[in-house]
């Protein structure tokens, strides 16, 4: 792929910035000649036209939502209504700076004033803030708040973070970051927390245990009530990752199922687009014993004025420089409006309807091993599709087929996982479609295997040496290089 | 691949050679195959005092980094620098030129709590 | 709901697929308590005209902002940005992709994350840059994570003179993970003040220009085995030297300036650059050149198993989701600038800033509170009380950062000002002398 520094240097003659209006005095005098830039960086500079092309064939080479199924387990890709993005445009917003004072920026207040009380009664919480800037921050940002919690109270050995087998790897690397143990807990047989495993880890060092539900496996917890009583007794606390929210979006509530913290992801719930990887937005809901170690500033309402309040003394301080990704905030907020109550439900209806359609539909064709109602996705096994075969060859013939993979290997507890949410926003025909191609994959598998092991053929490029570029790294243009 | 059997084993997949009081070791022949192409070792310094069962290197393939435990408890005295630059070599001789540290150990019958090698084969075909 | 594609008739024929007949059918694993205390939002669908009418009403309730002229800073900047950036970024293949998981069909997004890490390792005079963290404290918070994974002493340094933002953030996380965090205290010219630098440290943080806008030479610093992180303005790096050039060992910031509108502070791009030989131990997403079967270039995400899903509790940083798409709009603006733009825009900063700086000097009783070099952005110690001051420029439609947030760092009766390009000599000649005219 060519990039920005293989084009020639087209300068247009400077017209994107504006002439200097100013009397100069010079670099000599106002830099001490040890502080300037002695060469300049390379970095080309291209003509608008010339720049249009780069970045337009680029994104042609790329695979969003717009261009059809995007089945991720877990990761919920949804479609990005383009409403959204007009309104995160809107100058007034756009342009307000985080420092101008509180009184011209009312609107921005009010608006995330909404967000909060819109997602507090969502999670069926008391507060929440809206700092976060993506779900992991906001697992971050739960486990700060345990441990805040726990050395408040005099028990500050409380360290021990219990993770089903089946949990995101950001759950554990989140609990590390904050100072906690994690202990794995096994599944039993129906994929759901083992609860005679659960109560022999019940001690005077639990912090709490992190859940997310439904489950990686795409199932609901059907003792989910029995486990967060457990804990609650056992002096823990109980975090939620809300990954899966999408599968009960309009129907319960985490808080109502012993949930004391609960992190959003707005680009899978709530129509926020991922970006290719971001800026997402992590919000975190929590119940009251928790409330006032939420980060400052938190958005206060006073009378008809919205301000920000600074005085928790027993906040864990501040996870964002300003008051979460407003921008973010923003699109969720516009979707939560347009949906209103019978359109979230809409969103579980739709979403866990697609995914046992498909569930129904694939496990005639490929190893389903947990075989129950799931809710929002569901996982299969590639293993045993043909000879020498693996998910990964199946995932990468599915891009031949015009669709993007779904999550491939997670959760790890199966093998050769392929992990398949394909959301509200999927029809019945494109799921017909995708069944067919994954029919037809099977087939291949036995009858053509060399198909798979070289797909995709269909691809801007093909399958990417990745040893390689662990072996000998080039993470920068390499300039000085023979090419 | 060939089990030496003068080499001693353990059921997280490392071999041990002793020579009097030395412990050479390494990952086996299986290890190296389920982590697939080896792009970086991280290695232990010369003189680190380690019991049995501490982690002792990590190695690592492009989707996969594994933990390489102490077999037996000692002072590494000794470290394959050749893995730095060419940890592949883990790949192509894991039982030979892909050796990763010596171990110089005060209690060699501790290596009698270790597999042999018809007890590591045995162990691998159950697995 | 004009998002979800089924429709009724779909719906009945795909439950009967399944043996239910009804919706509810499929929600009958969750606990009857569970779904009985269920409470709705209490809010109805709505069309989009109507949810479009009801945001720019929000939106009336902010400033208008186009009668303002922004003297804001401290971290956050007041620049242009060419139209081509929203443009580019604003293509559905960009934005609505996921995390290039698949390389194959994502090599737009790879590319882009390579030529971002390329363009900060020459702006920041380091051997490797990440794909972009949330925001430039997280950012620094991270620098310092990493830093005592390396060094290990249990105690890192800060300037007193970092912004209180990034501060905030940073000891929040450095009393999460342990970490003791000590003050260095500024001299009177506002600078780092090199005697008071304690010992056994794990990293010392500097920003370079700090909080007062003064810009620091760290050339003398002797830290040990300490790491020097320092946090940049990138835009000032089209002039300034980069810090890796000075002896930083991480160089952290803010990306805003790199065309991201303010946006109430977020979404923001942080970007991280340090040494190769710590590949390992940085945190996030990294894109790496390689080739495909048949030898054809092409991009992946490389180094993987730093990262949580696969070294789960063992990762580098908890972080996956990050700024790709604040990242890809700094490439396309940075691109469209290129170096010798970069040294203009700069230029039109800094010489901006210091005419109104002299200006605003020649006031009496208004002079600059330290005495070293500044880029766009100085503070000025004034005569009369400089909230009372704030309060008449906002009147006139002048805005200035807080004066709290300068006394917070033991700065009184001082104003700080930015200036960037968009500043006209007309808007600056017109806010001197309204400055002239408050008694």
């Amino acid at each position: 792929m060519s990039t920005i520094f293989d084009r020639h240097v087209t300068v247009s003659d400077g017209c994107l910035l504006p002439k200097q209006d100013v009397p100069e005095q010079g670099l000599k005098k106002l830099i001490p000649s040890s502080l300037q830039r002695s060469s300049p960086p390379r970095i080309p500079q291209l003509s608008e036209p010339e720049l249009a092309r780069h970045y337009t064939r680029l994104s042609k080479l790329n695979y969003g939502i717009d261009d059809g199924l995007y089945p991720l387990g877990s990761c919920t890709m949804k479609y990005n209504p383009k409403v959204n993005e007009d309104l995160a445009r809107l100058p007034g917003f756009a342009l307000a700076h985080p420092k101008a004072e509180e009184g011209l920026v009312q609107g921005s207040l009010h608006l995330l004033y909404e967000v909060s009380h819109i997602l507090s009664r969502m999670a069926g919480l008391d507060a929440v803030t809206l700092q976060p800037a993506a779900g992991a921050h906001g697992e971050l940002t739960g486990m700060f708040l345990l441990r805040r919690y726990f050395e408040k109270r005099g028990e500050p050995q409380r360290k021990r973070i219990l993770l089903p087998d089946s949990a995101h790897g950001t759950n554990p690397a989140s609990a590390n970051t904050a100072g906690f143990s994690v202990v794995q807990l096994p599944s039993n047989e129906k994929g759901m927390v083992d609860l005679a495993a659960l109560k022999g880890e019940l001690d005077s060092n639990l912090a709490g245990i992190m859940l997310t539900v439904p489950n990686t496996l795409g199932i609901f917890e059907e003792e989910i009530l029995s486990v967060t009583e457990l804990v609650h007794e056992a002096g823990g606390l109980c975090y939620f990752d809300g990954a899966n929210l999408n599968a009960f979006l309009g129907r319960a509530r985490p808080g109502d199922m012993g949930a004391d913290v609960f992190h959003f992801n707005f680009h899978k719930t709530l129509s926020t687009p991922h970006g290719g990887g971001g800026p997402g937005a992590g919000p975190v809901a929590v119940s009251g014993k928790l409330s006032d170690l939420l980060p400052v500033p938190r958005i206060k309402k006073e009378g008809e004025k919205y301000r920000l309040d600074w005085d928790f003394p027993d906040s864990i301080g501040s996870m964002h420089p300003f008051y979460g990704n407003f921008g973010v905030l923003l699109k969720a907020y516009v979707y939560v409006l347009l949906l209103g109550d019978a359109g979230l439900r809409a969103v579980s209806e739709n979403a866990v309807l697609n995914a046992n359609y498909l569930q129904t539909r694939l496990k005639e064709t490929f190893t389903l091993p947990y075989d129950r109602l799931c809710k929002h996705e569901f996982v299969l096994s590639g293993a045993e599709i043909g000879p020498g075969i693996k998910t990964l060859d199946i995932a990468k013939r599915l891009i031949d087929y015009g669709f993007h993979p779904p999550t491939i290997y997670f959760p790890l507890i199966v093998q050769e996982a392929l992990m398949i949410e394909p959301t509200e926003c999927e029809g019945r025909d494109t799921l017909d479609r995708f069944v067919e191609a994954m029919e037809r994959i099977a087939a291949e598998a036995g009858e053509t295997p060399e198909q798979l092991h070289t797909a995709p053929q269909r691809a801007p490029v093909h399958r990417l040496d990745e040893t390689r570029a662990a072996r000998q790294p080039v993470l920068t243009y390499p300039f000085d290089a023979e090419r | 691949m060939n089990y030496p059997s003068e080499f001693r084993y353990t059921k997280e997949h490392e071999w041990v050679k002793l020579e009097g009081n030395r412990a050479k070791m390494g990952i086996t022949d299986h290890a190296q195959a389920e982590l697939g192409d080896i792009v970086f070792i991280e290695l232990p310094t010369v003189g680190l005092e380690i019991k049995k069962g501490d982690n002792l290197a990590t190695v690592e393939s492009v989707k996969a980094a594994g933990e390489v435990y102490a077999p037996i408890s000692g002072k590494v005295i000794e470290v394959n620098t050749e893995l730095e630059s060419s940890p592949e070599i883990i790949n192509s001789s894991p039982h030979n030129d892909g050796w990763i540290a010596v171990l110089e150990i005060t209690d060699p019958s501790a290596a009698d709590d270790l597999l042999d090698v018809a007890s590591y084969e045995q162990y691998l075909s159950a697995e | 709901m004009q998002y979800v594609t089924n429709t009724k008739k779909d719906r009945e024929q795909m439950l009967a697929a399944l043996g239910l007949n009804s919706i509810e059918g499929l929600f009958s694993d969750i606990p009857r308590p569970i779904k009985e205390k269920f409470q709705g939002l209490e809010l109805s669908e709505k069309s989009e005209l109507e949810v479009v009418s009801a945001l720019k009403r929000l939106e009336a309730q902010n400033a208008n902002w186009e009668n303002m002229t922004s003297f804001l800073g401290g971290g956050i900047y007041d620049h242009y940005i060419p139209s081509i950036v929203s443009h580019l970024i604003s293509r559905s293949e960009f934005y609505t992709a996921y995390t290039p998981y698949q390389p194959e069909i994502s090599q737009g997004t790879l590319t882009a994350m390579f030529e971002f890490q390329t363009m900060i390792c020459e702006l920041t005079g380091m051997e490797i840059a990440n794909a972009s963290l949330y925001d430039g404290a997280t950012a620094l918070a991270e620098a310092v994570i990493m830093a005592e994974r390396i060094v290990g002493m249990g105690r890192m340094a800060v300037a007193r003179s970092l912004v209180p933002d990034f501060r905030r953030v940073l000891d929040t996380y450095c009393g999460a993970a342990g970490i003791d965090v000590v003050e260095v205290p500024y001299t009177g010219r506002g600078q780092l003040d090199l005697r008071a630098i304690p010992a056994d440290i794990s990293a010392l943080a500097i920003q370079s220009p700090n909080a007062f806008g003064v810009i620091e030479d760290p050339t003398q610093l002797d830290l040990g085995d300490g790491l020097l992180i320092v946090v940049a303005n990138p835009i000032s790096l089209g002039i300034l030297a980069p810090p890796g050039e000075l002896g930083a060992d991480v160089v952290v910031g803010e990306g805003q300036p790199l065309g991201l509108p303010a946006s109430f502070g977020g979404p923001l791009l942080g970007f991280f650059a340090t040494h190769r030989r710590w590949l390992r131990k940085v945190p996030g997403r990294i894109s790496g050149r390689t080739v495909d079967r048949d030898g054809k270039e092409g991009y992946v995400m490389a180094f993987q198993t730093r990262e949580q899903h696969i070294r789960r509790e063992r990762a580098t940083s908890n972080i996956c989701t990050n700024s790709a798409l604040c990242a890809l709009a700094a490439t396309i603006y940075i691109a469209s600038l290129g170096a010798e733009g970069l040294g203009e825009l700069a230029r039109l900063n800094l010489e901006k800033a210091h005419y109104l700086a002299d200006r605003i000097c020649s006031l009496p009783g208004y002079k600059l509170a330290f005495q070293a070099p500044f880029f766009n952005e100085f503070t000025i110690h004034v005569p009369v009380d400089p909230h009372r001051i704030r309060d008449s420029l906002k009147q006139a439609g002048f805005l200035v950062t807080d004066p709290g947030e300068l006394e917070a760092l033991g700065m009184q009766e001082a104003l700080r000002f930015a200036v960037t390009e968009k500043r006209t000599r007309e808007q600056l000649d017109s806010l001197v002398e309204k400055l002239g005219g408050i008694k």
